[in-house]
């Protein structure tokens, strides 16, 4: 079964499916519905089955397939997926086919094609999984680029108020970055000996100053996709006009691509430059924390909101990645898992609710928990996931990151740790304003709010739910597949943990 | 009195030039003998049947490399890529001129005097296949941009940018709406195009004085003599310097590059569109087949004195033309614009002076050519009653309107943008690689700045056209004729299918990128 072309499959099926829903007539708009949900559980079922295929003690990276493409410039489609790899592959699957279940209506209010919307979904999701499982530079930077169209319309036809300014501000953004990479990307090709191959350029030795150069070219871009303070101005936008399903795949994988590329790219192919330039990213990521949670917690706009509190967790990430330990490694990539967990759940709420209030605005609200309960219950529950209490899943990568930075940088951990107490208070102070308290009696008008969650909508939260609760108490199975990869970058960077001090327990107790 | 020695002419490597010519002086006996109702049937055949024919011939005599006609042609690897690349654009450019059915009487006046409103011109507006002058002159155009391409040494260099420039003028004034916009845009790029030539034929003869000092040889301005000359004249190197840079402004003009771009938007606005594709896509052919022949095979020993000065050119171009794009508020001026800042990119390449550079120079320009064709062929069909509506604020919520060719206009900007599985971002690939092989970064970087934004402005059209609502001026897209489609879905095709795999052309360019002296 290894045998199986996994990823080009996996890649490619999407992309079919999306033509075949633009292709079905747009009277018929339950019936594009139904058959983009199932296409997308089909994807998922394949990627369960790749899942158990990988075996986690194995080779760092597995199902490599390689056909030629461009052969004047060495340009092959070549996929291999490690674990990091694997998990967002995972994440993606399990995200879209409850992302479509969710915006079973969204597209119906805009006036534009249905079929159209769940179309650009699958493609979306085409372009996701190839940027993921793209071994190839060359490969990688063109999903990289072409997954900013299907974004952008999804954004700019199908989102809400002021739609246009965000859809252009986050195409703008993710280009410029996106063309600082394509510099980086011909000057790595340049140095490296004509090739775009992965494993040929994590080999390659470069000069320290070409380096440089090429790990800022990468670096920004993914510091702009990530994003991490201060290139986050767009995701606000982004986040708070795109129509919820699609937020939570903006959020929830489409940003993870940043920091997947640092590990991916960045670190092993300029592990000089990354060691160089680790002070500043560290100080970036701490600046995120801090600053993005300020500002969540003064937003009255929900979905803003949670767009910021993912910038926040954005900045741990970061930290993560450039502490160079293998534990923060580790919770760094399983907070890229969780936190695209807990937000796309998050997202997904709030964009129920939204739904039936008609307005994202929190002074908008008041006491809802006494009109739909349950999915006021839900809420809080994301909330309490997003803000890393213990027994969601988020708190064990938050925790692992926190603790592998302590191990050698105490100062950014300190700081960091901050972040957490903010992190209760934009959330708290959320699911206080929305849904306890006094009713609010506009509420009572509406005719959305009287009625909770239905049956289609339970679907969608319950596996969520599931999942951030198993993998905050099992997290096993997951960092079991994280490790090696992880270990193995940290390797490139030429970084080892640092070895338990003798006698340290001692002298913290001093 | 010695003997007069002919020199030997290979008339079948010279085919495609004494086709493409022939068609055109059979094209003038055409209007003067068929009757005026078959004329444009017959006119747009002739012209067809020639660039195919001179397609053919191409293609027949792909493996020559020779120099003929007394060393005024050399038909190498580069000529023939860029005799067939003009050829193959003409023919895209010939069928947007060719049609009738979206315009009634179509989109020229038989000649620049009629005036609008007049009986003459009411006649030809009710249908009578309207002016076909057109043909001729294009295939005039045609013939000289296929010499211009070949040219061996400076003066055939000349003759042919004149050859090829004089018809342009005309057409330029052609068009039957807004007939004073035209001929305003006609007169503009008349007047700077004759100064531009002036400077060049000064170069020309600056460049004369200076091979004149090579020990034991003749003066000439063939370009073996002006590359010996470089190395081994005794004469002031001013001479040369100051040739060069008056040859250089004079193909820059052509090129479009700033600072010597002035004419492009008006004139890109004025013309009647099919003849704006036709230059935007065939003159940057020529104008850049020419630059590359004399940088890389007359001058190629002077390149450390010219890199530098062309260099800066390149970025001023890039920048200019990507700015002034954003204030655009007509499309054919926004077209005009990017085809600047593309003017720029093609310099980075000129300036990689590797085989990889000028393969990929060349690829960039068909790639190009085939994308700005399409986008033209699709502004000549957004139009109301008063003929194409180019105002950029008549263009919103098109895609509601007519959500093909608004789908169709927003993919070709997309590879304007240089977005990946476009030919637009291979062809960037092709000639930044190149650059930065050959320590150009700062090339690099500027292409790499003003991309962003130049992407502004491509955005701002989509944005119009997908997200804003139709307004009550909101024109329709005229069921386009048959050839127009075929154009259309020419150009298209291409800027997919050398977007997504490149590699046959690219092994095409590879192959002919060698410079016979």
């Amino acid at each position: 079964m290894s045998n199986f072309p996994f990823l080009s499959v996996l890649t490619v099926a999407p992309l079919v499916g999306a033509l075949v829903v633009a292709l079905l007539p747009r009277r018929r708009p339950d019936l594009a519905k139904l058959v983009a949900f199932g296409w997308s559980l089909l994807v998922l079922v394949l990627s369960v089955v790749m899942w158990f295929a990988f075996s986690a003690d194995g080779d760092r990276f597995q199902f490599r397939e390689s056909y030629a493409w461009i052969p004047n410039w060495g340009v092959r489609f070549t996929f291999e997926v490690d674990g990091i790899a694997l998990v967002m592959l995972m994440l993606i699957a399990i995200l879209v086919p409850l992302v479509i279940l969710a915006s079973w209506h969204d597209a119906e209010q805009s006036k534009r094609s249905v079929p159209v919307y769940f179309a650009l979904l699958l493609v979306l999701e085409c372009t996701m999984i190839g940027v993921f499982a793209a071994a190839d530079v060359f490969l990688f930077y063109v999903f990289f680029e072409v997954m900013l169209v299907p974004m952008y319309f999804l954004i700019g036809s199908y989102g809400g108020h002021q739609r246009q300014y965000a859809a252009v501000k986050f195409f703008l953004y993710s280009l410029v970055g996106g063309l600082f990479m394509l510099a980086a990307v011909i000057g790595l090709w340049v140095v490296g000996g004509k090739t775009f191959d992965w494993q040929a350029l994590s080999q390659a030795e470069f000069a320290t100053n070409t380096a440089r150069w090429l790990f800022l070219g990468f670096f920004l871009a993914f510091a702009i996709k990530a994003p991490f303070f201060p290139f986050h101005t767009w995701l606000p936008d982004a986040g708070g006009a795109a129509p919820a399903g699609a937020a939570a795949l903006l959020v929830g994988v489409l940003d993870k691509v940043g920091t997947f590329g640092i590990l991916r790219y960045c670190l092993p192919l300029f592990p000089e430059a990354s060691r160089w330039f680790a002070p500043y990213a560290l100080a970036l990521g701490v600046i995120g924390i801090i600053y993005a949670a300020l500002l969540a917690v003064g937003q009255n706009d929900l979905k803003r909101l949670v767009s910021y509190t993912s910038i926040a967790h954005f900045g741990f990430i970061g930290v993560g990645i450039f502490a160079f330990t293998t534990q923060a490694g580790t919770g760094a990539v399983l907070y890229m898992l969780n936190h695209g967990l807990a937000t796309g759940l998050l997202f997904l709420v709030v964009g129920m609710l939204i739904a039936r209030r008609g307005s994202a605005l929190i002074s908008d609200f008041g006491g809802a928990g006494k009109l739909v309960p349950v999915l006021a219950g839900v809420l809080f529950f994301a909330g309490l996931a997003s803000l890393a209490l213990p027994g969601t899943a988020p708190f064990v990568s938050e925790f692992l990151v926190l603790i592998g930075t302590f191990t050698v940088n105490k100062p950014v951990a300190v700081i960091a740790t901050l972040g957490i107490i903010l992190a209760a208070a934009y959330v708290l102070w959320m699911v206080q304003r929305t849904t306890q308290g006094t009713l609010n009696p506009a509420l009572t008008e509406v005719e959305g709010m009287r009625r909770d969650l239905s049956l289609r909508e339970k679907v969608v939260v319950a596996p969520l739910i599931a999942l951030i609760v198993l993998l905050g108490f099992y997290p096993k199975p997951v960092t079991d597949v994280i490790n090696p990869a992880v270990q193995a970058t940290m390797q490139d960077v030429g970084k080892s943990d640092p070895a338990p001090e003798v006698g340290s327990v001692q002298e913290a107790s001093k | 009195m010695s003997e007069l020695k002919l020199p030997s002419i290979d008339y079948a490597a010279l085919a495609p030039i004494l086709i493409m010519l022939g068609a055109a002086l059979l094209g003038v006996l055409v209007e003067a003998f068929v009757p005026r109702r078959l004329r444009n049937a017959v006119q747009l055949a002739l012209a067809l049947v020639a660039a195919l024919a001179a397609i053919t011939m191409v293609i027949v005599k792909s493996d020559a490399r020779l120099v003929t006609a007394g060393g005024a042609i050399a038909v190498d690897g580069p000529t023939l890529f860029l005799q067939g690349a003009i050829l193959v654009l003409a023919v895209m450019a010939l069928l947007l001129v060719g049609e009738r059915t979206v315009e009634r009487g179509g989109a020229f006046v038989a000649h620049a005097a009629v005036t609008a409103e007049s009986p003459e011109d009411r006649k030809q507006a009710d249908g009578v296949g309207g002016a076909t002058e057109v043909y001729p002159l294009i295939s005039f155009a045609i013939g000289g941009m296929l010499i211009f391409v070949a040219a061996n040494d400076l003066l055939t260099m000349f003759i042919s940018l004149e050859v090829f420039s004089l018809p342009l003028y005309l057409l330029c004034a052609l068009a039957r709406r807004r007939r004073l916009l035209s001929q305003e845009a006609a007169m503009k790029y008349f007047l700077l195009g004759a100064y531009a030539s002036a400077f060049f034929l000064f170069g020309v003869a600056l460049i004369y004085g200076f091979t004149s000092g090579i020990p034991g040889r003749g003066a000439g301005v063939d370009f073996a003599t002006v590359h010996a000359a470089v190395g081994e004249s005794s004469s002031s190197q001013v001479l040369l310097f100051a040739g060069m840079a008056l040859l250089a402004i004079g193909l820059l003009f052509k090129a479009a590059a700033a600072p010597f771009h002035v004419w492009t938007p008006d004139v890109y606005q004025g013309a009647p569109t099919p003849v704006t594709g036709f230059m935007a896509a065939c003159t940057k052919v020529a104008a850049f087949g020419a630059l590359l022949r004399v940088f890389h095979v007359a001058f190629a020993g002077a390149s450390w004195d010219f890199t530098p000065v062309i260099g800066v050119v390149a970025v001023l171009t890039m920048l200019v033309g990507a700015v002034l794009a954003v204030t655009q508020t007509d499309i054919k001026r926004l077209l005009a614009y990017s085809s600047i800042a593309n003017a720029g990119y093609l310099l980075v390449g000129v300036l990689a002076p590797s085989k990889e550079g000028l393969s990929g120079t060349m690829f960039y320009l068909a790639a190009y050519g085939f994308s700005v064709l399409a986008a033209f062929a699709v502004v000549t069909l957004v139009r109301d009653a008063d003929g194409e509506a180019t105002h950029l604020s008549r263009w919103a919520g098109l895609g509601r309107r007519s959500p093909f060719f608004a789908a169709i206009f927003t993919f070709i900007l997309l590879a304007f943008a240089g977005i990946p599985l476009t030919s637009g971002f291979t062809s960037k690939f092709a000639v930044f690689g190149p650059a930065l092989e050959a320590d150009q970064a700062w090339l690099v970087i500027a292409g790499v700045l003003t991309s962003m934004v130049l992407a502004f402005p491509y955005l701002r059209v989509v944005v119009m056209m997908w997200l804003s609502e139709p307004g009550e001026a909101t024109p329709t897209v005229t069921v386009p004729g048959a050839l127009t489609s075929a154009a259309l879905m020419i150009g298209v095709l291409a800027t997919l299918v050398l977007g997504v795999v490149p590699g046959p052309l690219l092994d095409l360019t590879t192959g002919a990128a060698e410079f016979v002296r």
